[in-house]
């Protein structure tokens, strides 16, 4: 079979559906194989997602796989991956077995529809990431949300409601943005393609308008100050797995969109209104780590701490340089890995002790050597400790942006210190000290299930701290072709500026 | 082959005692690490000698690391002469402390750990040493201090020790915000981050300046300096000191190993590592100086009151790495570097013969506790004896001593003939030895001589350590009394050039080592005075009229508690940056996301009065219906596209 021409993107893409159906019909009495049916579903969509990479030719910018078929009118079912969005789907495919695994025992309420709701989630996320056609993408991009809304809002904690509807009513008003910039770009171009859209040289006052509207839908995802309070309330009482995905993928789709809409496509505006972004980015990092240090809850502190992440790659994106966007790309990635290795941290001592307050907690290594060793290389990934993943898309952002403004730079440096102070102090209060809480006394370590699930985020952690190399080379041409294109579009901005 | 082994071997017993060490048993897991740090400790002789006598240096490259752009960085391991001395010293004492800690640890439950630990330290203090990058030496840089976290804080029962682990990572990241920003720069400048194109680069940017937040500034000086500032936290400097002293709450090996010998000089090796960047930034160096003065003076100050035996030691190692600073501020960096090479032993073996008297005591570490130990542990007090001899500089001036007689004395020779404005740099060190010598002779004494001043029950179980503690001394105390001797020709003498080698790059107006051999004559004496001064106080104060310590601290008290408090920096330190850094936290988070945020997204839904009507339908559980008309939504924005897009074509 010939890769490069089979539609592996759609059967990527549409395989979890497979899974729904099946599950659509288990009988009542057997909904329990309903897990089964996901996790296998997750796991083979993963191995055939691997051929994607495997086939991947890393040597050209130009997307690949790419599918096109006529659909709605002016409106094709194109489907295709470049260096920057294919490690995105491997991410999403790679994780979605882990977070069935996750919830194999926790949840117990109406399994049959918690899996349908993942699957789907996954064929949404996928799409999002393949989709080369505006409204494509704005479909697979927008129909995530109900999933995801449905997993808060029905296997959630005590404030589910409050949660679900802060965190829809924040993304659909960026998303209402998003919707009407689009058919602006479609009035201009005559086409939704996003292939065509990246060569259309858009005027430079509309590009102004079109990059705040969709500055407005992807800033909610990330999310970026100020428009992050939904985050840390989703988090807290969304299930473990729906936490995973929340951090790992769909935070990642702001940051996604930005590189595959707003930078190339609108570069003056993107010369114009980095200064903001720098500004939004550096904020985030120093004000929502100084709030993560006053945390009670260990899930908000990680929310917060995403937060502060998503800043270093806000900023590494809007540098537009090799190692901004390089960094951006490899932080997106490895914090896709670490938060979600944190959540589930989080989710197996929840799933104990019920409880996600972090007084109610410490010196769990006097029972949990297995889960402090853990929790400990994350905490240390958190931080950015080079040999982990964390470090290497910290610094090449931080790298980027030093090269075009060291005010910037030096501001984001400080939250390395931060970042330090909040993740040591979760780490001591909950993992060291003396056992002394009742509570705490028969609590076991880790069972051989989670172990199964945390394992390969252990490896993944060290083996891209180490050598990030198989992430960096995949990603390197499409960059390097985002960092010239843009280069050329505002040269004479810049020298404008200059003068 | 041989570099390999040399810094991957103590990885490997890492990684062995970690994971396996349950499997395998405590015995197994201390005699594999120790074992293998043995022979990475001979292997590092034999390259000392081909190296530094054989003028053998190689560059071996292990794998690809980051690449993006015009940004290359690989695993390599350098070699060269600094190198080699700094795998020496790391090697031997990581060795004797592996040794050592087998008895000193010998009723702990996690001793696996604890050996994985050490080893594992060790391979990031390796990798350090051996970078050929910078950000290889940051790798290890942070990989030292991941593991001072971990040994700090291996008794995590204690939240003291817990505290000073946190402290000790945070503060050094405060240093390591000026290290990343000077690799940044160097980066930004440069276009490379590796050490051989940057030397060769560094000189064309002599004189040129670039905007640095919001500043125009010399080039060279700003990112010295800022290199510098991450190796003010590694190697405790004033300002950035107030972990060390904490980080005694870790068990003692751990203290001689990383908090005297190898970690906290890391940051005297960068500034010799680099030397030819700072060559080219004398403003840079004279920060250097004055910060290390500073601190040989402050920290030995503080030296002087303090009543935990560990503490004091500790306080002695950060005033003794202000003298080393100031070697390499006023462009003696071969100088400063064998007083690293000789205090590492002499050093160690004080904080280990410090912690066979804790061992002796049943972890009693409070001198005012001890006292009259010398006839219950005589080994150990003559090991201490001499480590005392060492760090104090006894000798004979001109002609030969201890260890720490022919480093430290070169140092001070040397900051004479530097001629710093007003000599401060000499006459501060001049009279740090002086507290040296003081505050050393009043450990010894408060330790060993007089009455004993501890629980009858504790004196009478008081016991001399076995031999598998008192080795490793023994070995430590050879190299107290004879690396000075021994080396000092080819570290600092005639031989130093060809010793040395490229590894050290000294500026073609840099004479010092040349003109610290002219002083005159007096200036040799100098500290030899102040040294027979020192002793002379302590034996006054402690031995000859005991009543005198307490007498002057009551006439003294502001002055007295001012020391003793550590010129309050920890108080300074928590008022002006932690407490305000919780209570901003929480400002932000109460206020700004809840009061401010919050409320208007709140505010705005409920204003139009839709979300409370729709969360009550939610709550009587029609989420599904909600998801429905989501779905709806959709399908009428793409019919929209299908209409509007079929208008136009």
């Amino acid at each position: 079979m010939n890769l490069a021409t089979s539609p592996i993107l759609s059967i990527v893409t549409f395989l979890p559906l497979v899974g729904v159906l099946f599950i659509a019909f288990l009988p009542k009495e057997a909904a329990g194989n309903a897990r089964y049916v996901a996790l296998w579903t997750t796991i083979v969509t993963f191995v055939i997602s691997l051929l994607i990479w495997m086939n991947f030719d890393p040597s050209t910018a130009s997307f690949q796989f790419v599918e096109e078929r006529a659909w709605l009118g002016p409106i094709k079912y194109k489907m295709g991956v470049d260096g920057i969005s294919m490690l995105f789907v491997i991410l999403t495919t790679f994780l979605m077995p882990l977070t069935i695994l996750a919830s194999w025992e926790s949840i117990e309420d109406r399994v049959k529809e918690y899996m349908i709701a993942f699957l789907v989630l996954e064929t949404m996320m996928i799409g999002v990431f393949c989709a080369l056609d505006l409204v494509l993408f704005y479909l697979f991009f927008e129909a995530g949300l109900i999933p995801m809304f449905l997993i808060i809002g029905i296997w959630g904690g005590k404030r589910r409601v409050y949660a679900s509807f802060k965190f829809f009513l924040y993304t659909l008003l960026g998303s209402v943005l998003m919707l009407l910039a689009m058919m602006a770009m479609y009035w201009h171009a005559g086409t939704t393609d996003i292939t065509t859209l990246l060569t259309t040289k858009f005027p430079r006052d509309m590009q102004f308008w079109l990059w705040l509207a969709f500055f407005a839908s992807f800033a909610v995802k990330m999310p970026m100050w100020p428009v992050h309070t939904w985050l840390p309330d989703a988090h807290v009482e969304a299930p473990t797995a729906g936490s995973v995905i929340l951090a790992a993928i769909l935070l990642k789709m702001g940051g996604y969109g930005f590189l595959r809409f707003s930078v190339p496509m609108f570069p003056l505006a993107t010369f114009d209104l980095a200064p903001l972004v720098f500004a939004l980015s550096v904020i985030a990092i120093i004000y929502t780590s100084l709030v993560a240090l006053a945390q009670e809850d260990v899930k908000k502190l990680i929310a917060y701490s995403s937060v502060a992440h998503m800043g270093y790659v806000t900023m590494g994106i809007f540098t537009v340089t090799t190692q901004g966007v390089d960094g951006a790309i490899f932080q997106m990635l490895s914090h896709g890995i670490v938060s979600a290795a944190l959540f589930l941290c989080v989710g197996i001592v929840y799933d104990r002790m019920h409880t996600r307050e972090i007084a109610a907690y410490g010196g769990l290594v006097n029972r949990m050597p297995i889960y402090a060793f853990v929790f400990m290389v994350f905490t240390m990934a958190n931080v950015g400790l080079p040999g982990t993943s964390g470090f290497v898309g910290e610094f090449l952002t931080l790298l980027g942006a030093f090269k075009v403004n060291t005010l910037v730079a030096a501001i984001a440096t400080l939250g390395v210190i931060l970042s330090a102070a909040y993740a040591l102090w979760l780490y001591r209060n909950m993992i060291f000290g003396e056992l002394e809480k009742p509570s705490l006394k028969g609590i076991k370590d880790m069972t051989p299930r989670e172990i199964a699930i945390m394992a390969p985020l252990v490896v993944l952690t060290l083996f891209f701290g180490f050598y990030p190399a198989p992430v960096l080379d995949v990603t390197a041409m499409s960059v390097k072709k985002l960092v010239s294109n843009y280069e050329a579009a505002v040269r004479p901005a810049a020298a404008e500026l200059a003068r | 082959m041989i570099y390999l082994a040399i810094v991957f071997l103590p990885l490997a017993g890492a990684l062995i005692a970690g994971f396996f060490g349950r499997l395998i048993g405590p015995r197994p897991a201390e005699i594999v690490t120790t074992g293998f740090l043995i022979v990475a400790a001979v292997l590092s002789w034999v390259v000392f000698v081909r190296v530094g006598f054989g003028h053998e240096t190689a560059r071996v490259p292990v794998m690809r690391w980051i690449t993006s752009g015009d940004l290359d960085v690989s695993w390599v391991l350098r070699i060269d002469t600094l190198t080699a001395v700094m795998l020496v010293v790391v090697t031997t004492v990581s060795s004797l402390v592996h040794l050592y800690s087998i008895g000193y640890m010998h009723e702990d439950e996690h001793r696996q750990r604890f050996f994985s630990y050490l080893s594992l330290f060790t391979f990031a203090m390796l990798m350090l040493v051996t970078s050929d990058n910078l950000l290889q030496m940051f790798f290890g840089w942070e990989g030292v201090g991941l593991a001072s976290y971990l040994l700090i804080g291996f008794w995590y029962k204690k939240p003291e020790a817990n505290a000073a682990a946190i402290k000790a990572f945070v503060v050094n990241r405060v240093g390591d915000f000026g290290f990343a920003l000077g690799i940044f720069g160097l980066f930004f400048v440069f276009k490379t981050i590796n050490l051989d194109p940057l030397f060769t680069a560094a000189p064309s940017a002599v004189g040129k300046t670039f905007n640095f937040v919001g500043y125009e500034v010399d080039i060279l000086t700003t990112l010295a300096l800022l290199l510098f500032m991450g190796a003010m936290g590694k190697s405790a400097q004033f300002l950035l000191h107030t972990w060390l002293p904490d980080a005694m709450e870790g068990p003692t090996p751990v203290s001689a190993l990383i908090h005297a010998a190898t970690m906290v000089t890391a940051g005297v090796f960068m500034v010799a590592r680099l030397s030819p960047i700072f060559e080219l930034a004398p403003t840079a160096l004279q920060f250097v100086t004055f910060i290390g003065a500073l601190t040989a003076f402050f920290a030995a100050t503080v030296g002087l009151v303090q009543n935990d035996i560990k503490r004091v030691i500790a306080y002695s190692t950060c005033s003794q790495l202000g003298y080393m600073f100031v070697a390499c501020g006023i462009g003696a960096y071969t100088a400063g570097i064998f007083h690293l090479f000789t205090h590492a032993f002499f050093k160690a073996l004080l904080f280990l013969g410090a912690g066979s008297v804790i061992h002796a005591m049943h972890h009693e570490q409070d001198m005012r506790n001890m006292g009259g130990l010398a006839p219950k542990i005589r080994i150990t007090y003559a090991m201490m004896l001499i480590g005392t001899l060492a760090l104090t500089g006894v000798g004979i001036p001109h002609v030969a001593g201890f260890a720490g007689f022919h480093s430290k004395d070169a140092i001070i020779e040397a900051a004479y003939a530097a001629h710093t404005p007003n000599n401060y740099a000499f006459w501060t060190l001049v009279a740090a030895a002086l507290m040296t010598s003081f505050y050393s002779w009043r450990l010894i004494f408060m330790t060993f001589h007089g009455k004993s001043r501890a629980e009858p029950e504790v004196i009478k179980h008081a016991h001399e350590s076995p031999p598998v503690m008192l080795i490793p001394l023994g070995v430590l105390a050879v190299g107290a009394v004879l690396a000075g001797i021994v080396f000092s020709r080819y570290f600092i003498g005639h031989d130093y050039q060809a010793f040395w080698g490229k590894s050290i790059f000294e500026g073609p107006n840099n004479h010092i080592l040349h003109d610290m051999h002219n002083v005159p004559g007096w200036v040799g004496w100098a500290p030899f005075a102040a040294m027979a001064t020192g002793f002379v106080i302590a034996y006054v104060y402690y031995i000859a009229a005991p009543w005198l310590p307490a007498a002057t601290a009551r006439a003294f008290r502001p002055l007295y508690l001012f020391l003793l408090n550590k010129w309050y920096f920890d108080e300074l330190y928590n008022w002006l940056f932690v407490k305000p850094a919780f209570w901003l936290g929480r400002f932000l988070w109460k206020k700004g996301d809840g009061a401010v945020i919050d409320a208007t997204i709140d505010g705005t839904a409920a204003g139009v009065g839709w979300m409370t009507g729709k969360a009550m339908r939610l709550q009587t559980g029609y989420v599904y219906h909600y998801a429905f008309a989501m779905m709806l939504g959709v399908a009428a924005l793409v019919t929209y596209f299908m209409f509007q897009g079929g208008g136009v074509q």
